[in-house]
């Protein structure tokens, strides 16, 4: 699904991202656990294509195809998705127009046919029931006066709709209480399927109760320096991160 | 085709031809030009027109066009205009014939509406039988004919030129324009649509031309009206449209004006809109602009009686090398008046962008509320805004505020959306739409927002230009 080989990234000059390999199967749940600065984010904007993250070398390979040569757009259209750690909020693009005009781009991308109006709110109202969405969030402008939870669940949403290859969660657990982590992860988990692979990003151990991946690995410093099961989230929660310094992958 | 007259040769016919020879030299090559056509400007038998027309003459021969040194034009320059040898459009004893007029309301609306080709009334193209009994809705000639009195009243209300060139300039050449009379009480139910058409004609003969009109709205007491005007161009030509906008806003009246700028992107347009509010009156005053090498929306609206609230607000959309400047000044003279205030714009390429508000609350008018903001998205980098807001207040207890804000599109945004899939053109059209939209939710007529979104589709939809 997803191969990583060697990759090198820079922000604003500094080198952030230094020699990462990862490498995903079909169906597999990663968990990418670092510290602040760690490049967690980095790796997550430079899988979705922002501009400004800068590759020096190494590849990504998605699907068997160069990742890195396709516009944000192309990567959401071949699969690609990211929960974003904070959602942005577009005052004046009603929640329902943008949803739309975004499940209708990925599957004209995908040679699918566009839904229409009363197909799409079907589809819609489907996906937003099982969020636990009200239909006033889906009225208001994109993420604008939700709360911090309301946010979260509005990325899953999108998330069900344009039903990825491969969602990248980028620290999807920051500024919840519980009760909406376990929404937000029980969301995530009723996506789970055997053609759908995630990457789940975070600083803390927490929502890896609630997502249990397959394969943690803790990034330090730019490279992954161990990888291992589950119980890896559990002895970086136990130890810290300090006891990794210095450890090569 | 100039008309002549055995008249024009008469030395005090009008005041134009007066005040020329006296002063002629300073004056723009076109403005002397009107010494041929004196005798087809409206009104030129009444004489308290000549004469004003002389005063106006004068002052506007001591005072030339402005320039970059007065305050209020610092970051716009009409000295170009100086030199543009325009013909007077009234000159044209005929205009093409045109087989379209658009229309910014749906068609299925019953109209009121005035037609106008490069200043002249088109008859065949109006339509003012539907309008309720002792509205007027003329054209500046036939109300003249018809209703001097209320003219001749109504231009001697509003005779400030000291100070204002281009108030002066059009006093002096006012040569169309139209007038609305809504007597007391009296109710429109559905908008009047007023469509000012330039640059009808077209090939390689075609003479840039000039034109002042004069539009006078009185809303008496009680009256509510809805106005659609809309300066559009039949072509890309140079013209020059110097309007001079008379509002009256009686006592618990309403008015809802909606001014549409889409003039050829050679053109010159500038309108200087007084308006004067009375107790509780509500003035809506909207301007849509996207026309235009140049244009400029003078505004002083003035809240003079108690109660009187103003909604003044637009948004404008220029690219290339348009120049777009949205001066006013609003003064709040008495106790309890309202103001707000909301621009919204978006330029691109070299476009540049003026805007200039000042507040005044005046002593003694306490419970002041006005607002002010003016936002502007710079697409590229070699657009520009210069925005000056300012308060100026004298009474204790007001509520005002301003702002003026200029930036880009939220990169942030524009990648969510990216990356949800919308192509960038897309996701700058989303952002942008979004942008402008809460500017055209202050038009409360469905049909014009309508057209007007569509509009703003069209603008983007157009080729950008390369940016620096």
């Amino acid at each position: 699904m997803l191969e990583i080989r060697n990759l090198h990234a820079r922000v604003e000059g500094a080198e952030i991202l230094k020699g990462l390999d990862l490498t995903i199967g079909p169906g597999e749940v990663h968990a990418v656990m670092g510290p602040n600065g760690s490049g967690k984010s980095t790796l997550s904007y430079v899988l979705a294509g922002r501009d400004g993250y800068e590759v020096t070398q190494g590849e990504v390979r998605f699907r068997g195809r160069d990742l890195l040569e396709l516009e944000p757009e192309q990567r959401a259209g071949e699969g690609i998705f990211l929960a974003f750690q904070y959602p942005v909020e577009i005052p004046g693009v009603a929640n329902t127009t943008f949803l739309r005009e975004s499940l209708n781009a990925v599957r004209r991308y995908r040679g699918e046919p566009e839904l229409d109006a009363i197909k799409f709110l079907k589809l819609l109202r489907e996906r937003t029931r099982k969020l636990g969405i009200a239909d006033d969030m889906l009225k208001r402008a994109i993420n604008v006066g939700f709360s911090g939870g309301e946010k979260k669940r509005n990325e899953i949403l999108q998330m069900a709709l344009l039903e990825p290859a491969l969602a990248v969660l980028d620290e999807t657990d920051s500024g919840l209480d519980v009760d909406a982590l376990r929404t937000v992860a029980d969301g995530v988990n009723a996506l789970r399927a055997p053609d759908r692979s995630m990457l789940v990003i975070t600083h803390y151990q927490r929502l890896l109760h609630y997502i249990v991946p397959d394969v943690v690995h803790v990034l330090m410093g730019g490279r992954i320096v161990r990888s291992g099961g589950s119980e890896l989230a559990l002895e970086v929660e136990e130890k810290g991160y300090g006891t990794y310094v210095g450890e090569a992958a | 085709m100039a008309r002549t007259s055995a008249r024009r040769l008469e030395p005090v016919s009008n005041g134009v031809s007066r005040m020329t020879t006296e002063a002629g030299a300073a004056l723009p090559s076109w403005v002397q030009r009107y010494q041929a056509v004196g005798d087809a400007l409206p009104g030129a038998d009444r004489p308290w027109l000549n004469a004003r027309r002389a005063e106006a003459l004068a002052a506007f021969a001591a005072s030339g066009l402005p320039t970059r040194r007065q305050e209020a034009w610092k970051y716009t320059d009409l000295k170009a205009l100086a030199s543009v040898p325009f013909a007077p459009a009234i000159e044209r004893a005929t205009v093409p014939a045109i087989d379209r007029v658009p229309t910014l309301l749906t068609d299925d609306e019953p109209l009121a509406r005035l037609v106008f080709v490069d200043g002249h009334l088109r008859p065949e193209w109006s339509a003012t039988a539907g309008l309720p009994e002792g509205v007027v809705l003329a054209d500046l000639v036939t109300a003249l004919a018809r209703h001097e009195p209320l003219v001749e009243h109504w231009l001697g209300e509003r005779d400030g030129i000291a100070g204002r060139s281009m108030v002066a300039l059009n006093a002096a050449l006012m040569d169309g324009g139209y007038v609305i009379w809504v007597p007391r009480g009296t109710i429109v139910d559905a908008p009047i649509e007023i469509t000012l058409l330039s640059g009808a004609a077209r090939g390689a003969h075609t003479t840039p031309l000039v034109h002042h009109p004069r539009i006078l709205v009185v809303i008496e007491d009680g009256a509510e009206a809805t106005l659609v005007e809309h300066w559009a161009a039949c072509s890309d030509a140079t013209y020059f449209n110097n309007v001079v906008a008379d509002v009256q806003v009686g006592a618990g009246a309403r008015l809802r004006h909606y001014r549409i700028q889409e003039e050829s992107v050679e053109a010159y347009h500038v309108t200087t809109l007084r308006a004067d509010l009375g107790r509780d009156a509500r003035y809506e005053a909207f301007s849509f602009s996207t026309g235009a090498r140049l244009s400029r929306l003078d505004a002083e609206i003035s809240l003079t009686g108690t109660g009187a609230s103003l909604g003044f607000g637009g948004a404008f959309l220029m690219r290339g090398r348009q120049h777009c400047d949205t001066t006013s000044v609003i003064d709040h003279r008495v106790p309890h008046t309202a103001c707000r205030e909301v621009f919204k714009g978006t330029l691109d390429g070299q476009a540049r962008g003026v805007f200039q508000g000042r507040i005044v609350v005046h002593p003694g008018a306490d419970k002041t509320d006005g607002q002010q903001s003016c936002r502007t998205l710079l697409l590229s980098d070699g657009a520009e805004i210069d925005a000056k807001p300012e308060l100026e207040i004298y009474a204790d207890d007001v509520k005002c505020s301003h702002g003026a804000t200029a930036g880009q599109l939220d990169a942030n945004a524009l990648f969510f959306l990216r990356s949800r899939g919308l192509d960038e053109t897309t996701a700058r059209r989303l952002l942008i739409e979004a942008f402008l939209s809460d500017a055209l939710d202050e038009i409360s007529l469905p049909a014009l927002r309508g057209r007007l979104t569509e509009r703003i589709e069209g603008w983007m939809r157009e080729p950008r230009e390369d940016r620096e």
